[in-house]
């Protein structure tokens, strides 16, 4: 973590005193690959913006000479996602909220609650739970995802046999509810790991001193971590956020039509066989797409870089 | 447990107390147990359910006749098929392909990057998040945008052409035998900020008075770097390689989004091989078999890795 802040804040050091033509090197290649970067999404925004006529007749880099926003109202609410009834990505885009919202929450809470536990509350073989849970987070999907079709299966079958005596499935065979429980499983690995390494720093002799003072499990989580730990939650409901809401994998295995996530519907509105394709279209889906994350990039980057740090060189 | 000592007063109660303070003691474990048993059971009980399919003749649903190391077998000998290829026999050279670029050409521009930002530049402020944006699209967002960038009809090709250089050719993203390279330059597009970001904080974390002492020394900027800065940043090295060849390994989505469905197996990885081997070809047996060989592949980099970090930290 603390390898993240020092990204966040640059300490200027004294380097030979470069020449004007060294600097202007330097400046013009950072110039050159920051344009690299920005030109995909640029090119983008200025697809979604044209008419179809002027993105297939007319050069990509060119501004749009008719600037039109039809194409975001048609991916919203019109267009056509390969072959099922639903118009438009809108109910998708809902999908993805509800699945991600609850799959957030309770990873978040239950890493948080698994931290306390693994850095306060110390028992033997502590250390082989831990490394048990963060190998779970590097692992191929196609590994798990036979077993899991197997298990959601029949938790399908229950929910018709409980439709058919209580006319409610409780949930079960849900796609919403299966993606959740997917997502919050595969997710746990990281939310311990971050909640861990942040608690591990907490000092314990606070959390002794309420133990004292007779505080319980939870009132010590409740009163005494959870008011220390905003950094960290902010930083895994940023992960965890993006992470759920970009998967594809999960989505387009376990939910299928009117009840796939924003990624999968828009993978099948970009691959659509039938008719024209409208390039014009399929980019203003994808920044649709792409937009709750990015936001959340725009607001809360120094977070989400230190999620990533924390997630891949851990401490 | 520390409560028990605290609070496991002698008194008349003394028993009732100490019973109560015995179940106070179990509650961390309580709480961890429901998270644990999850990981357990989905991450661990599914991965051998995997390997034990792998030693069965299923196909459509899962089987439970063993047939040995058949499937095995059939990969091994699928490795060197290559005329004509077999899928897997395409999805290993592939995975080379694109597991080698995406690796050397991630590290390469994120250390450039991250020197060049070094250089006590005015606007880094501007230029990091730059850099990082794309990590927050999904796949999918990002093949799509790629997918549109290269197509010789209306992308670059296009463009180039309306610029006035008619002979310039750059079919890739649709010709089969170079599909996999234009994954590789997405991947890498998607990536490269983060390895930037992580060679950045290893640079920052560069001990000032070296650097000093080096500069007295009458060393140059280059030499610096080349001799000791670099060297310091060797575990910063590993945990990039590591992150991007597992990154590598469970590319998916891009492969699908870039190439449009991955039209006839032409930019087939280990990932999209299982995945229609298991879900469309009906041979579950020889899918899971290759998500098995996935696993280890992954298991392999990562557990020494693991253990390693952890053993670190105790010291």
């Amino acid at each position: 973590m603390t390898a993240a802040d020092l990204v966040a804040a640059p300490r200027r050091r004294n380097y030979s005193s470069q020449s004007i033509v060294t600097r202007v090197v330097i400046y013009g290649l950072l110039g050159f690959f920051a344009i690299i970067y920005l030109v995909p999404l640029i090119v983008m925004v200025m697809t979604s913006l044209k008419p179809l006529d002027e993105v297939t007749g007319g050069n990509m880099f060119a501004l749009p000479k008719s600037l039109t926003f039809a194409p975001w109202t048609r991916a919203w609410g019109e267009a056509a996602i390969g072959v099922s009834d639903t118009a438009g990505i809108s109910g998708y885009f809902m999908n993805s909220i509800k699945m991600v919202v609850p799959a957030v929450v309770i990873s978040t809470l239950l890493g948080a609650l698994n931290g306390y536990v693994l850095t306060k509350w110390r028992f033997p073989g502590h250390k082989l739970v831990f490394g048990m849970m963060l190998f779970a987070c590097f692992i191929p999907f196609q590994s798990v995802i036979i077993p899991m079709a197997v298990i959601l299966g029949l938790l399908g079958q229950i929910g018709n046999q409980l439709i058919d005596t209580f006319g409610f499935s409780f949930g079960f065979g849900n796609p919403t509810v299966n993606l959740v429980l997917c997502h919050v499983v595969y997710g746990l690995g990281f939310t311990t790991l971050f909640f861990r390494n942040y608690y591990e720093a907490f000092p314990t002799e606070l959390v002794k001193a309420a133990m004292i003072d007779g505080a319980s499990f939870f009132q010590i989580f409740r009163r005494v971590l959870l008011p220390n730990s905003t950094p960290i939650i902010i930083v895994t409901v940023i992960y965890q956020f993006t992470n759920i809401w970009n998967d594809f994998l999960f989505g387009s295995t376990f939910a299928a039509g009117d009840q796939s996530p924003m990624t999968v519907a828009l993978n099948n509105l970009v691959n659509t066989s039938t008719g024209v394709v409208e390039y014009n279209v399929n980019m203003a889906a994808a920044i649709i797409a792409a937009a709750p994350t990015l936001f959340v990039y725009v607001v809360a980057g120094r977070y989400f870089v230190r999620g990533l740090m924390a997630g891949a060189v851990k401490g | 447990m520390a409560v028990t000592t605290v609070s496991g007063a002698v008194t008349d109660r003394g028993r009732r107390i100490t019973l109560r303070t015995r179940l106070q003691g179990l509650v961390p474990k309580l709480v961890l147990a429901p998270s644990f048993l999850l990981v357990l059971i989905f991450v661990y009980g599914f991965n051998l359910w995997t390997v034990f399919l792998s030693f069965t003749n299923s196909r459509a649903f899962t089987s439970t006749k063993l047939i040995g190391f058949a499937n095995y077998e059939k990969l091994w000998t699928w490795t060197f098929e290559s005329d004509p290829p077999s899928s897997w026999y395409t999805a290993i050279v592939n995975i080379g392909i694109f597991g080698g670029l995406y690796i050397v050409f991630c590290l390469a521009l994120g250390l450039t990057l991250a020197i060049l930002l070094d250089q006590k530049i005015r606007g880094e402020g501007i230029l990091r998040p730059i850099y990082l944006y794309p990590l927050a699209l999904s796949f999918i967002v990002t093949g799509t945008a790629w997918k549109l960038f290269l197509d010789p009809g209306i992308g670059l090709e296009k463009a180039v052409h309306d610029w006035g250089w008619t002979s310039f050719k750059f079919d890739w993203v649709v010709n089969p035998r170079m599909m996999i390279y234009c994954v590789a330059i997405a991947g890498i597009w998607q990536t490269s900020g983060f390895v930037m970001a992580m060679f950045l904080a290893g640079l920052r974390g560069v001990d000032g008075e070296i650097l000093k002492a080096a500069q007295i020394d009458g060393a140059s900027t280059y030499a610096t770097y080349r001799r000791i800065v670099i060297p310091i940043m060797r575990p910063v090295f590993l945990s990039a390689i590591i992150v991007l060849a597992h990154m590598a390994i469970k590319s998916y989505d891009l492969v699908l989004s870039v190439t449009g469905k991955n039209p006839g197996g032409a930019a087939e990885l280990p990932s999209t091989f299982m995945y229609s081997y298991t879900f469309t070809r009906n041979q579950m047996g020889v899918g899971s078999t290759s998500a098995v060989i996935m696993l280890m592949t992954i298991a392999a980099i990562m557990i020494p890795y693991l253990y390693s970090e952890l053993r670190e930290k105790r010291q």
